[in-house]
């Protein structure tokens, strides 16, 4: 499939490489932001990078739509390489208990062990395909085949704010609470999302990378903590 | 500072929302209609772009705890009473001075929507750079969640009273509103845009700032595409189409990405439009041209320019020049050249 230019609507346009999730196509979307960003536009107001696709929002009355046009079109050439603004992440994670209710289930459902799911989910290198749902919201992946089930049959109303979730090939950490209907597996002391950081007010960015590591409960209360009281620089969490 | 006495409904604190974040999540946001926004805040002596209270169905009470000037862009019934319990009508399309202790009742509204404004600006944080509500994330306005009664909410500083007035109020045109065809419109039988663009549908009970579900006509994905697909962006005015054929309307709340198809766009020129949809209003939609979306934008630039330029100060003597002096009015046009009655 060859990369297209969708209209949505007036004001945006979407540069879609596929149908699909799929690491490729995501690499390519990274790499045409990247070429999009050298061009220095005029009147785009925002770039949002998904799975498969690019969509610029802009001023129609100020950059005219046949230039951006053309320049997406240059920019889909771009050649998928490492984005030399990807970043990765090292998350600590408290499984089970309180923390991750569903963890027991998703063992029994997959007839491993709890401690063979935190171990795979831990061993996986997840990319960060999407930002979107709720500010900062991160949809990971792919998790292994065996570690893929379907969603909750009735969705929480409350899912806590730092939850750790899977569902099908996807993982995400909630940065609010809100309604949910994946399986909570853990809590992270992260925050993920800061309003008061105006410059990176989301912590990952779409092309990061990111992998969990397991903590205790002690080291869980001690980073919530200093996450509070803004003891820990976010950089903290990049992984060495 | 002004106290709130009664908030009945929800309304919210609204400026030209929050661009830039949208690759982080962060829904747009912002008035649901810009123009009357603008319009509400040139009557108030203030920038276009400043913060205001955007107020659906059924507006607020609220006492002025000290002098200062609001104005009223909207069908309002509102009134004024002072502190002797004595009540005045307070007119549309203009402002109006509040002494301390005087309570303005916003009342029920006439259109779906309708801004106040308050000269000097309703003193409130910025957050990733603007003051509008976002409830889902608590972002923006009073810890980012509707007006409750109890709220007391600072002032500008300026207390120059002002005395301005529309001389006619804007118009919101009907007639069916102008769609671009979707990035999934092949996602739909031909059958489904048929219906989709001669057919009228309703606006459902499910209407707020995020969207409008639509009742009407199911609106049959083909059968070779499905319902669903990978999630990618989505913008206000998206219209996307779940599982139940049931159109759903995205407006200034929704969400950056959205996982339906997506069988059509309204045209920037038409969405102010939308926020003023409320639920048992009929729509019907126009299939239109890029061109003509693109020249429907620069008529409602221009129309909105035209009705700011022709707002004029209320009684003789009102020092106009010196407003402009103290630049108290930017934002999307230079008044002082334009035609003055």
């Amino acid at each position: 499939m060859n990369p297209r230019i969708l209209a949505l609507g007036d004001g945006a346009l979407t540069l879609e490489f596929g149908d699909r999730i799929d690491p490729a196509f995501n690499a390519k979307v990274m790499a045409a932001r990247d070429a999009l960003a050298a061009l220095k536009l005029d009147g785009i107001s925002d770039v949002v990078p998904t799975y498969r696709s690019l969509t610029v929002h802009f001023d129609p009355l100020r950059l005219d739509r046949d230039t951006l046009t053309q320049g997406l079109l240059e920019a889909a050439q771009a050649t998928a390489q490492k984005s030399a603004l990807a970043t990765r992440w090292l998350i600590p994670v408290v499984f089970g208990g309180e923390y991750g209710p569903d963890l027991a289930a998703v063992a029994r459902a997959t007839g491993r062990s709890e401690a063979a799911v935190i171990e795979a989910l831990c061993a996986s290198e997840l990319r960060v395909f999407l930002i979107g749902f709720l500010p900062g919201f991160p949809y990971l992946g792919e998790l292994p085949e065996w570690l893929r089930l379907p969603r909750l049959a009735t969705p929480r109303a409350a899912v806590p704010a730092n939850s750790l979730a899977i569902a099908g090939a996807q993982a995400a950490v909630y940065p609010w609470q809100s309604p949910g209907g994946w399986h909570l597996l853990g809590r992270t002391p992260v925050r993920l999302f800061d309003v008061a950081d105006v410059a990176r007010p989301a912590l990952l960015a779409s092309g990061d990378t990111v992998r969990f590591t397991p903590i205790g409960h002690d080291e869980f209360e001690r980073l919530a903590t200093a996450v509070a009281t803004r003891a820990i620089d976010p950089v903290e969490w990049q992984a060495k | 500072m002004i106290e709130i006495l009664d908030a009945p409904l929800p309304a919210s604190f609204q400026d030209v929302g929050r661009p830039g974040y949208r690759h982080l999540g962060v829904p747009l946001s912002g008035a649901l209609d810009a123009g009357w926004l603008a319009i509400a805040n040139a009557l108030a002596g203030n920038p276009a772009s400043t913060v205001a209270l955007e107020i659906r169905m059924r507006g607020p009470r609220l006492r002025a705890t000290q002098p200062l000037t609001v104005a009223l862009a909207g069908e309002f019934s509102a009134r004024i009473e002072d502190a002797a319990g004595q009540s005045r009508a307070a007119a549309n399309w203009r402002s109006h001075v509040l002494a301390a202790n005087e309570i303005l009742d916003t009342g029920i509204l006439r259109s779906g929507i309708g801004y106040l404004a308050v000269h000097g600006g309703f003193d409130l944080p910025a957050v990733l750079g603007s003051r509008s509500t976002y409830a889902r994330a608590g972002l923006g306005g009073i810890d980012g969640r509707s007006l409750r009664a109890g709220d007391l909410v600072k002032v500008g500083a300026d207390a120059t009273p002002i005395s301005l007035r529309l001389p006619q109020a804007p118009l919101l045109a009907d007639g069916p509103l102008r769609v671009i065809p979707g990035p999934q419109r092949e996602h739909f039988t031909d059958d489904a845009w048929q219906r989709f663009v001669n057919e009228e549908f309703t606006v459902s009970r499910e209407a707020d700032r995020m969207g409008l579900r639509l009742d009407g006509p199911r609106l049959e994905h083909d059968a070779a595409y499905g319902a669903d697909i990978v999630s990618d962006a989505v913008t206000p005015g998206t219209i996307q189409v779940p599982g139940d054929g049931r159109p759903i309307i995205l407006l200034a709340d929704c969400q950056t990405v959205g996982g339906y198809p997506k069988i059509a766009t309204v045209i920037g020129a038409d969405l102010p439009r939308l926020g003023h949809a409320l639920p048992g209003q009929t729509l019907r939609f126009v299939e239109v041209s890029i061109e003509e979306a693109l020249d429907a934008r620069r008529q409602a630039a221009a129309e909105l320019a035209e009705c700011i330029a022709s707002i004029a100060p209320d009684s003789a003597g009102f020092n106009l020049d010196a407003l402009y002096a103290a630049n108290l009015i930017d934002g999307v046009i230079d008044a002082r050249h334009a035609n003055q009655p």
